[in-house]
């Protein structure tokens, strides 16, 4: 107990100096649990863009499907996919889907689009699209040959609501499928290649028109919690209803987000240990001037019996009370700048047409979670215990003759 | 005088004037080399998007871009090249092309993609397509079956070199038409979407496809050298004036996307805010170690005072110590980040392990860190100025020093 007074003591002897420093430590530890719930919020927000626009969290398909996508390659038993996905508690909605290419002609405009049959009473538990309706209505069972189309196809086409869209494709058997389908609705996503490039009908009526006999191309799914995704999906690879369907997750659907969100993180992590190895050096002054300043200290206090060691314990405790007031205090300020900014979000500005594009909306929102709070602070922590570590372990080098003649 | 007394100042304790000049060193040094580095991507990502065939200038029917199809075309290309060939610089590059939405089909797969109609020989340093790798053939001029595809979209329709492609697309009448082009060969891009995306042909077939004589629906042109700033600007007005009697519109790189010019405004904001938090992290050092050399001498100032010395000298003295810190751990810093810049320049940094994330930005796999002039300048002078700013602190507490008191000190 004495020696943890004397070490806080020895600290105030020099109050701006510890100040100084240890503003140092928070205002580091400040920023990396800000940039840090910042990134992790921003990849939440890419990930729920896009798994809520377009893959889901998991999708069901027959093996070899996702890298050649060709009309024969079906789920056979949509209704027992089903059925195991909703008993897996970690599922939170799922939903069938049929989708291929087809020509689609309105009546000055002929375009290739990709068409999806979709189910909307399971579909929008999963999926976004219902809500981004700008014009007309989302697709209803009880309408049948309507379609929902993108707001740049619906420009591109020249096409608006309830006129009629000609469909030309291959049914699942090769043979040649058309029909004339009318415009229920209009969305806007946000994201240009879908507004540019999906048509949706009902699942129903692509059963019919492409001759699917009930089977589907994917089951849809997503989770309550991105992060059980691995769980859900391993238990679902299990399942016997499943047997020689693929289960894929969302880093296989879509890999380029999986990795511009790495190359993000990789990004990131450099410039925090830059910044680390720049505020270590700036204190490590301080630590050794507590060392060196009060070489005659130490020297008297030998002479009297005091242990090397256990001045070494006293600079060591000094630097980390230090170390520890600091992160305490950047943490706190971190954390409730963050909490701020979860709540209002910031805006990206200029940059947000470019996000669009990749599926983020203009607004980003940090996000606090134990690892973006803890990670950057502790690291700060070993740094600085190593910096303060190098002059402490000096002192036993030092003879109590030789110190106590030093100024 | 006092530039030689703050000199050996700062030397009678060199442990801890080394100290903090490492850590301005370091400082300077990662500011640089990192602005250099996401330079030297961003200059990646937009040399990729000019190549994608946007090129620096464009000329395009007013309606295309708003609604790509064939009925808004230029009517006579010829006559548009010939007047604005002469107000383009020495060494510029001009090409007209067709460009329209279409779908490929063969037995296996139907897919929508982009029908770019080419002139092959004039597309070398205009576009990709020019200098792109090619399996197969190159198309020839003229060529009026052959097509060139993606590597990745022949592997989608699993098919190859020799076999044969239909296009769709609308003609200029309204009416849809379809053609079967054999194909010569696959390119290979930066970006895996525009493998997928674009499939070219030539001028002569695209014209027989859509079934108009002479039209084109864009030229491009692409200037000489690498830093086209001002020229262009230049140019682009010279253009429009060129062709205002033609009722066509004229768009540089930056209007044609820009998205990327969004990206490099907050890429710059995003830089200078990074030196700035560079700088606070070592401006708690700067100030703590002049700090302490200035309470050290505490009765130094005290005597100097005593025999005469203004506080404003003092004030001089101490900011010309902590000038001397900032401008040696910055020079120190800027040659030494320069050299290291330069060094891994040559060799350029693979990002190939994220290959798929950075296609989807479109970013090169291979980033060239390059120096910008005014970075350095930028760095250097955060780092300088803001150091003398917070040196002014510890600078005034000496020139406070009464030499009653300090002689009371230790």
């Amino acid at each position: 107990m004495g020696d943890l007074k004397l070490a806080w003591r020895n600290i105030w002897r020099h109050t701006r100096r510890s100040i100084l420093t240890m503003m140092a430590i928070g205002f580091a530890s400040l920023l990396l649990v800000f940039m840090l719930s910042f990134q992790f919020g921003s990849y939440e927000g890419m990930i729920d863009a896009s798994v809520r626009l377009s893959t889901g969290h998991l999708q069901v398909q027959a093996q070899g499907y996702h890298d050649k996508p060709e009309m024969r390659k079906v789920v056979t038993n949509p209704r027992e996919v089903m059925d195991a996905l909703t008993r897996n508690p970690g599922v939170e909605a799922c939903t069938a889907r049929c989708q291929t290419f087809v020509l689609a002609s309105s009546e000055d405009r002929t375009r290739g689009v990709m068409i999806m049959g979709v189910d909307p009473e399971t579909e929008s538990r999963v999926l976004k699209t219902s809500s981004l309706i700008r014009q007309g209505d989302y697709l209803s069972s009880d309408d049948p040959n309507t379609v929902i189309i993108g707001a740049l196809m619906a420009e591109r086409l020249k096409i608006g609501l309830g006129e009629e869209l000609t469909i030309l494709g291959q049914a699942r058997d090769g043979s040649i499928a058309a029909t004339v389908m009318t415009v229920r609705g209009i969305f806007k996503s946000g994201i240009d290649e879908v507004d540019r490039s999906t048509v949706q009908m009902l699942l129903t009526d692509f059963d019919q028109l492409f001759g699917m006999d009930g089977a589907v191309h994917a089951v849809v799914a997503v989770v309550h919690k991105l992060t059980e995704v691995g769980e859900v999906k391993r238990a679902l690879m299990q399942d016997s209803a499943l047997k020689g369907l693929a289960v894929l997750d969302w880093m296989e659907l879509s890999p380029g987000l999986k990795q511009s969100i790495q190359m993000d993180l990789v990004s990131g992590i450099i410039m925090y240990v830059i910044l680390i190895i720049v505020v270590a050096f700036s204190i490590m002054n301080t630590f050794l001037m507590a060392v060196f300043e009060r070489t005659r200290e130490f020297g008297v206090m030998m002479a009297i019996g005091v242990k090397p060691l256990r001045l070494v314990k006293i600079i060591l405790m000094e630097s980390m009370f230090m170390t520890g007031l600091g992160l305490l205090f950047g943490m706190v300020l971190g954390a409730l700048l963050t909490q701020y900014f979860a709540g209002v979000g910031i805006s990206m500005g200029g940059a947000s047409d470019l996000m669009a594009q990749y599926g983020i909306s203009g607004r980003m929102f940090p996000r606090l979670s134990v690892i973006s709070l803890f990670s950057g602070p502790i690291l700060i922590g070993v740094v600085t215990f190593l910096t303060a570590l190098l002059p402490a372990l000096r002192i036993p080098r030092l003879k109590p003759a030789n110190a106590m003649k030093a100024v | 005088m006092f530039a030689q007394l703050a000199w050996r100042n700062l030397w009678r304790n060199p442990r801890r004037t080394a100290i903090i000049l490492l850590a301005i060193f370091m400082g300077v040094f990662s500011m640089i080399f990192f602005a250099a580095f996401s330079r030297g991507m961003a200059n990646g990502m937009v040399n990729n998007a000019i190549d994608n065939l946007v090129g620096h200038i464009k000329i395009q029917h007013p309606d295309y871009r708003s609604d790509p199809d064939i009925s808004h075309r230029i009517e006579d290309p010829r006559s548009v090249m010939d007047k604005i060939l002469p107000v383009l610089p020495e060494g510029s590059k001009i090409v007209q092309r067709i460009r329209v939405e279409g779908v490929a089909a063969n037995a296996r797969e139907t897919a929508g993609i982009e029908i770019a109609g080419i002139e092959p020989s004039k597309e070398k340093g205009v576009s990709f397509i020019g200098d792109a790798p090619i399996e197969g053939e190159m198309l020839e001029d003229g060529d009026k079956n052959g097509i060139l595809l993606g590597a990745a979209l022949a592997d989608r329709f699993d098919t190859e070199v020799g076999k044969k492609l239909v296009l769709t697309t609308q003609r200029a009448d309204g009416e849809t038409q379809s053609r079967a082009f054999r194909i010569r060969g696959l390119y290979h891009a930066e970006i895996e979407a525009t493998e997928k995306a674009y499939v070219f042909i030539t001028l002569d077939a695209a014209k027989i496809l859509v079934g108009d004589k002479n039209g084109a629906t864009e030229i491009a042109a692409t200037l000489p050298g690498k830093k086209v700033d001002r020229m262009l600007q230049q140019t682009v007005s010279k253009c429009k004036e060129a062709l205002k009697p033609l009722n066509l519109s004229v768009f540089d790189w930056m209007e044609q996307i820009p998205a990327m010019k969004a990206y490099l405004a907050m890429f710059d904001m995003f830089l200078y805010i990074w030196f700035v938090v560079v700088f606070i992290a070592m401006g708690f050092g700067i100030v703590n170690t002049v700090l302490m050399a200035v309470y050290e001498r505490m009765r130094e100032f005290g005597l100097l005072k005593a025999i005469g010395m203004k506080p404003s000298w003092i004030i001089r003295m101490v900011l010309g110590e902590s000038s001397f810190l900032l401008i040696a751990g910055c020079a120190a810093g800027t040659l030494c980040s320069l050299a290291f810049t330069w060094y891994v320049a040559m060799k350029g940094i693979d990002l190939g392990s994220f290959a798929q994330g950075v296609k989807m930005w479109g970013m090169s796999r291979m980033i060239y860190p390059a120096i910008d002039n005014g970075d350095v300048i930028a760095a250097n002078a955060v780092v300088i100025v803001l150091g003398l700013i917070v040196s002014i602190y510890p600078a005034v507490k000496a020139a406070r020093f009464t030499p009653v008191e300090t002689m009371r000190h230790n």
